[in-house]
């Protein structure tokens, strides 16, 4: 296994526990232009769960299993993974994410707290397969931008959409 | 030709045949696809292939003749997002990176404003906040210009005008100062969204009351009671009379009615008679029992 590396940008300290699998991390500083002060425990708490949620995102796409999404996804993001999930089993396919690196920044926390959105500048590899046969291997470098809001216990992604760099 | 040009070239187009074979599957992926229009990739080869889409937001396959072009109907490849395309035909395959981007058109707007209910004349107390969707709720990451418009039952409308920055816009705007129903409406290219605000009045300010003797107890009486905006405080709200003397204090509480609170206690000669509602404390009344 791939030894984790996490690289502080900034003075967010991220929970050594909850990195995210094979992954570079880096974490810039929340550019918010005046919308709500954030506390660097929010912040961490915020990307330490984004993160998680890549672990249920590569497991759920590769397993086709739409139910290891419900902790981290919920709204629009659970609804378009999930659809996508029934699409791949659907035509007998499954897709392997392996995230290589993710730089992060936060960028905006709603005036109410309620949402917070960051900005993740992704690489990763998608490996389309069919039964045991991997049909491609593509690289993928990309931004994602990302809104979570808070549930009882953790922030959710609501939101996860890939757009252009 | 040299005799050693015409075998170069002889071998070139011996070895080159079987690249050329394995290299006549081809497509001609677009960088970009807006969400929900028709896609076609124009192919090369001969006989049928498959067209295969995979990426975190849909998963689709399509029969292609090669030669033609792959053509996927408008309104079947609608989610946001980085795909990864597979023309396949045999063994013979080749694959393309594309993006699906939000359609330009703004369908929806999610907006959340809060509170629901606030105080009246509270600067920068209620909050917008709008992420601006396509019909296929997509995000429209593109800057674009977002107005909000409080407008109260009385007094002049506040509008603020801002441009989205990642899909988001949000403001911040002061309550009125008279009470009542606004209406906060945020606007993004024609469509609109409408959440009411409830204005109410904040706390009671300049409390105060007056004491008459009656049949031997003390009847205290508050004056209207208006918030610092002059808006009556709602009927119900709590208003404690407290009296105190040496080693004894007694309380009553008395809820408003019709804008003032008042009560008939018994109240020792000598006591300091006091009024609050919350966090406001009212005048004093020193009782001497006449």
């Amino acid at each position: 296994m791939i030894r984790r590396l996490l690289v502080f940008a900034c003075a967010l300290a991220l929970p050594l526990g909850l990195r995210a699998d094979q992954a570079l991390v880096q974490v810039e500083p929340p550019n918010l232009q005046g919308s709500r002060p954030l506390e660097p425990l929010t912040a961490s708490s915020v990307v330490r769960d984004y993160l998680q949620s890549w672990t249920a995102f590569r497991a759920a796409l590769n397993q086709n299993q739409p139910r290891l999404l419900s902790q981290d996804f919920v709204g629009t993001a659970l609804t378009k993974l999930s659809h996508t999930i029934a699409e791949q089993n659907k035509l007998g396919l499954h897709t392997r994410y392996v995230d290589r690196s993710h730089h992060l920044q936060i960028v905006f926390y709603s005036p109410d707290g309620l949402s917070i959105q960051l900005v993740d500048h992704v690489v990763y590899d998608e490996q389309v397969i069919e039964g045991a046969t991997v049909l491609a291997t593509q690289p993928v470098h990309t931004r994602y931008l990302v809104v979570l809001t808070p549930s009882q216990t953790r922030w959710q992604v609501r939101f996860f959409q890939a757009t252009t760099e | 030709m040299t005799l050693g040009r015409k075998f170069l070239l002889a071998a070139s187009a011996l070895f080159s045949a079987p690249l050329l074979l394995a290299q006549s599957l081809r497509m001609n992926l677009p960088a970009q696809v807006a969400a929900g229009s028709a896609l076609s990739v124009p192919t090369s080869g001969s006989g049928q292939g498959t067209l295969t889409i995979v990426g975190p937001g849909q998963a689709i396959r399509r029969q292609v003749r090669l030669g033609s072009p792959a053509s996927v109907p408008a309104g079947v490849l609608y989610n946001a997002g980085e795909y990864v395309a597979m023309l396949s035909s045999g063994s013979d395959s080749q694959i393309g990176l594309f993006e699906v981007t939000p359609a330009p058109q703004p369908s929806t707007l999610s907006f959340l404003a809060e509170p629901s209910r606030l105080p009246v004349d509270l600067q920068d107390g209620i909050s917008g906040t709008v992420y601006v969707f396509d019909v296929y709720h997509n995000l429209i990451v593109s800057p674009m210009p977002v107005s909000f418009d409080l407008t109260a039952s009385s007094g002049p409308s506040q509008t603020r005008t801002v441009t989205t920055r990642y899909g988001v816009g949000w403001t911040r705007m002061n309550s009125a100062p008279r009470e009542g129903s606004a209406q906060f409406v945020a606007r993004a290219a024609g469509i609109s969204s409408t959440r009411v605000v409830d204005e109410v009045p904040g706390d009671p300010c300049n409390l105060s009351m007056t004491a008459t003797p009656v049949g031997g107890k003390a009847k205290l009486q508050t004056a209207p009671v208006r918030d610092c905006s002059g808006n009556p405080v709602p009927d119900g709200t709590v208003v404690t009379f407290t009296a105190t003397w040496n080693g004894g204090q007694s309380t009553v509480d008395v809820p408003l009615k019709r804008d003032i609170a008042q009560v008939e206690m018994p109240v020792h000669p000598g006591a300091t008679i006091s009024v609050a509602s919350g966090v406001v404390a009212g005048n004093e009344i020193h009782w001497s029992g006449r």
